[in-house]
């Protein structure tokens, strides 16, 4: 899902949202990994402003990796990129877009658990109970 | 169905493409094959001969994959003549008097070298120019020689054609001065006209090789010590020599057919018709033994094709010999000669179109019909690079002017070439225009990759890929695909031109260059690409300005990522010459995080398992110490591999460490579209397997010979000699250049191998340029590199200093010291390595992932 700035969120999820950052630790299009209720989760600021949340696990590899991938975008969708065997996923909805003909660990699913990411007064919150 | 069996005399190149083509071809094994080779070892390059001179190994000469002679259909006997053979009973009888049987017998026994009958010709000095045995005699003779006379040693070659003026280049490289006798009034009177031959003799002789043509020797007389001493001439004259060398010609070994009462041919040869067969229908013979259409003929190319013919109809084919072509291409003591269809004009009517450059050493001749429109032939010597268009086009009308093909280039406007189907492209497998065009249409080939693995055509001596690649790009082109060199969806230029547009635009930014250039956000194919171009451009830090979040993972952090998502880390080890105390804070750093050691193919030592938030702690610890990243993460420079050379080695004859470390510190960081590796070996014996580099230099006892465009990996490609003989600054200049345009105009991710491939023009072309300047690119390319010298600074340390930067080596932005929970080893060989699926179910064996506190 998409923040939209500056607006805050209203969570539908058993969970309270936890702030993981303020909005300027993050750098354009660099992510972050961070870690909530001892789940990783990998965070993109985009040039355009927009905020981005997936899990931080490659289904892939099984590396917790995707936080250091490439931010990209394939046609209108803003994309990241595995580091290690180089699918691309869509950060809109967690779509995997480019599969490189390999399949997913056994196990997992190729797509990405995408979590509503927001921000307020300045400070970054995931809900991992908002996943879309 | 029972298996027949083939007996193959003769171990020749020939013997082996017959062998190879068999078994690539029955592959319901109706036959088995048994070869007889007279010489000691499997058949090789006997084409190649002359590069043992240039440091290549017996083995590098061997031909194709070794694993056919383990083949279980396949036997074959070395250091074994056969010495009969009995048509009646089917049998061919080995010296020692075994006795093999055979079902159909093939007659691959080549050729002898000729010796006129010459007194003086069995003098301890005097050698033929044919096996590897008779080469590593000759090498034998003249170092032994040098050694006992102290001085230089003189040579003499006997015979202009062209292995006698292989021959005289081989002296040349063994340090010894030469001299061509020459009967007749031209070099190499067999393919050149008297214009060609005129141009070649001055060439040569520019190259330091004397050349006396019109002369007959008389007699060849000893010295005091029984060994060659001084040749005498018929017209009176005499030369003292040291050795000589007879390369005037070969003759078919054909005694066995003869014997056997085979018909003969009017010159020698075991007659044969046009499949290959001799009169018995059980006994084929093909290459140089074999008279077929009236002649034997001495080229390994139409003796290729036999070999295919025979195997064909042994399989139930229906091909026949088209004819020989003896068009010839080659490169003698560096000077291009080239020679193809009707090269004396002999055709009624023919006419002949003539360019000479005396000073520049060119000789051009196109021979044309005599109403000037069809191609009958020509002659290059001096520049050939028109071969590869020209020769297929013999027999068909030539579009536009013909005088474009011999003029210097763009001074007239050459028609656009459209080859016949039926004309032949890769003469050494035989491929025509034809098959080119079916692999790009019918088989769906639509890159030069695809097209090679299908038709085998460049897959030899690669000298017709640029011409591939033209033929295949017109069909795509037809067909309506678009032949795209665009990067990715957002850039529709191929690297080489944004690596222009960038340069022209001076942008500094990714921002920037996709606003200008592209569309959209890049992804991970571009933003690397263009983080390269601005760093091989500005040579700024890897994570300077915007560019962290263009590099790959490995560069943005400066380390190679692993399958479990932790880092290896690599030292700078210039030239793989390391301080005893650098080895021991490796290995106390390595103890300290846990981390698993292994010392990698060039020269230095990875630390495996170190975690994102560990890297700036190891860095700091080795880069106090004085050492510097090595990046083995980077496209670029990674290492300069050397053999311990002249300072300790027996055989050393230069200095390699010191060069390696010079040349490892000179290009250190430089960034290019793909990693390069260097190689510096001491002497001939290139214990430093420099020929397998992108850039490989090798001591000779005159200064260094420098090769490029070698390979490892997926496609190993040994490394082509680019200059010979040079001093040390001429290495660090050829080499600069030669790297910085490479790097300006290689595709992405292409490595060097490839890059020269398919250069237009290829190797020769790179060499104009880099070397020669032949488009004033020199100093621009020189200042560019000095640049990169003059800016370099170590990443690593740069980061070290960063407050900004360091916060990126965070494992978790909200627990920056916190590792990774999901990681988990397992203990191996007192080591430690990533745990598999299955070891995590099992628990208990788990190490997790080290937490150990370091020391600041």
């Amino acid at each position: 899902m998409t923040a939209t700035l500056p607006t805050a969120s209203s969570t539908a999820g058993t969970s309270a949202p936890t702030r993981v950052c303020a909005l300027a630790d993050l750098t354009p299009e660099l992510g972050v990994a961070a870690l909530v209720d001892g789940e990783q989760v990998a965070i993109f600021l985009l040039a355009d402003g927009s905020l981005h949340c997936v899990q931080n696990l490659d289904p892939f590899s099984g590396a917790s990796v995707l936080s250091r991938g490439i931010t990209g975008s394939k046609g209108d969708v803003p994309t990241i990129a595995s580091p290690i065997y180089k699918q691309v996923f869509s950060l809109l909805d967690g779509t995997c877009l480019v599969t490189m003909d390999k399949q997913p660990k056994e196990g997992r699913a190729a797509d990405l658990v995408v979590h509503r990411v927001s921000l307020d007064n300045g400070d970054v919150f995931i809900d991992l109970a908002g996943s879309a | 169905m029972t298996t027949e069996h083939i007996v193959v005399v003769g171990g020749g190149m020939v013997a082996h493409r017959f062998t190879e083509a068999l078994r690539a071809r029955d592959a319901e094994g109706r036959y088995s094959v048994e070869v007889i080779a007279e010489e000691p070892r499997a058949p090789y390059d006997r084409v190649a001969l002359t590069s043992y001179f240039t440091g290549r190994a017996p083995e590098d000469l061997q031909l194709g994959d070794p694993a056919l002679w383990h083949d279980p259909l396949v036997t074959l006997h070395r250091d074994s003549r056969a010495t009969g053979v009995d048509r009646d009973r089917r049998i061919v009888t080995v010296e020692g008097g075994r006795e093999v049987a055979y079902d159909h017998l093939v007659l691959a026994t080549g050729s002898y070298a000729w010796t006129p009958p010459t007194p003086g010709a069995d003098l301890p000095g005097v050698f033929v120019y044919r096996t590897l045995d008779d080469v590593a005699a000759l090498r034998g003779y003249v170092e032994e020689r040098r050694a006992t006379l102290g001085r230089p040693v003189r040579g003499a070659v006997i015979g202009g054609g062209l292995l006698g003026l292989e021959a005289a280049g081989a002296l040349q490289g063994l340090g010894a001065h030469s001299t061509v006798i020459q009967f007749n009034d031209r070099l190499m009177n067999l393919q050149v006209d008297a214009g060609g031959g005129e141009a070649l003799k001055r060439l040569i002789e520019g190259m330091g090789v004397a050349v006396r043509c019109n002369t007959a020797t008389k007699e060849i007389r000893a010295g005091k010590d029984g060994h060659v001493g001084s040749m005498a001439f018929a017209d009176g004259a005499e030369q003292l020599v040291d050795v000589v060398v007879f390369a005037t010609g070969v003759r078919p070994r054909d005694e066995l057919g003869a014997a056997a009462g085979l018909e003969m041919g009017p010159r020698g040869g075991v007659v044969v018709d046009d499949t290959c067969l001799t009169g018995d229908p059980a006994v084929s013979a093909i290459g140089e033994v074999a008279c077929i259409q009236g002649a034997c003929i001495g080229l390994i190319a139409p003796g290729n094709t036999m070999a295919e013919i025979a195997v064909d109809r042994l399989l139930g084919g229906e091909s026949t010999f088209p004819g020989a072509d003896t068009a010839t291409k080659l490169k003698l003591l560096g000077v291009d000669v080239a020679s193809f269809g009707d090269a004396f004009a002999t055709t009624p009517g023919a006419l002949e179109m003539v360019y000479a450059d005396p000073v520049n050493g060119v000789y051009k001749k196109l021979v044309l019909t005599d109403d000037a429109t069809t191609l009958l032939g020509g002659v290059l010597v001096g520049d050939a690079s028109a071969y590869a268009s020209l020769r297929p086009m013999v027999g068909a009308q030539l579009p536009g002017d013909p005088a474009a093909w011999i003029l210097p280039e763009g001074s007239v406007e050459k028609g656009e070439i459209e080859l016949p189907d039926e004309a032949g492209v890769c003469s050494c497998n035989n491929v025509s225009a034809g098959s080119i065009r079916g692999a790009v249409n019918d088989h769906e080939c639509h890159d030069l990759g695809a097209v090679k693995a299908c038709t085998k055509a460049g897959t030899s001596c690669g000298s017709c890929l640029p011409l591939v690649k033209k033929i295949m790009a017109t069909e795509l082109e037809k067909s309506g695909i678009e032949v795209s060199n665009a990067l990715c969806e957002h850039f529709a230029l191929s690297r080489a031109q944004l690596f222009n547009a960038i340069k022209v635009a001076e942008v500094t930014t990714f921002t920037e260059v996709i606003e200008r250039f592209g569309a959209g956000r890049g992804c991970d194919i571009c933003k690397p690409t263009v983080g390269s171009i601005l760093a091989s451009l500005y040579n700024e830090h890897v994570l300077a300005g915007d560019r962290a979040a263009l590099q790959d993972t490995n560069d943005r952090v400066m380390a190679n990522m692993q399958k479990d998502g932790t880092y290896s880390v690599v030292p700078r080890v210039p030239g793989g010459e390391i301080l005893p105390e650098h080895l021991i804070l490796i290995g106390q750093i390595a103890q300290d995080f846990g981390l698993y050691t292994k010392i990698t193919g060039g020269q230095r030592i990875d630390m495996f398992g170190a975690r994102l938030e560990q890297l700036p702690q190891i860095w700091k610890r080795l880069v106090d110490a004085g050492m510097e990243s090595g990046h083995a993460y980077g496209k670029s420079l990674r290492t300069v591999k050397s053999c311990v050379g002249s300072t300790w080695c027996r055989y050393g004859v230069q200095d390699s460490v010191g060069l390696a470390i010079a040349l490892e510190l000179r290009y250190r960081g430089l960034r290019s579209p793909h990693k390069l590796k260097l190689g510096v070996s001491g002497c001939a014996r290139e214990c430093a397997e420099a020929r397998g580099k992108d850039v490989g230099v090798i001591a000779t006892d005159k200064g260094w010979n420098v090769y490029v465009g070698g390979n490892g990996g997926f496609t190993p490609v040994h490394a082509q000699l680019l200059v010979e003989d040079v001093p040390d600054e001429d290495v660090f200049r050829v080499i600069d250049r030669y790297l910085m345009y490479y790097i300006r105009t290689a595709d992405r991710l292409q490595r060097t191998a490839p890059w020269q491939q398919e250069h237009e023009g290829g190797l020769d072309e790179i060499r104009r340029i880099v070397v020669d300047d032949s488009l004033g690119l020199g100093e621009e390319l020189d200042a560019h590199m000095a640049r990169h010298i003059d800016s370099y600074e170590d990443e690593w340390k740069a980061v070290l200093n960063d407050p900004v930067r360091l916060r990126q080596f965070a494992s978790f932005v909200n627990a920056p010291e916190e590792p990774d929970p999901t990681l988990a080893y397992v203990p191996q060989r007192g080591q430690r390595r990533p745990a598999t699926p299955e070891e995590r179910a099992s628990a208990p064996v788990l190490i997790a992932p080290t937490t150990l506190e370091v020391r600041s």
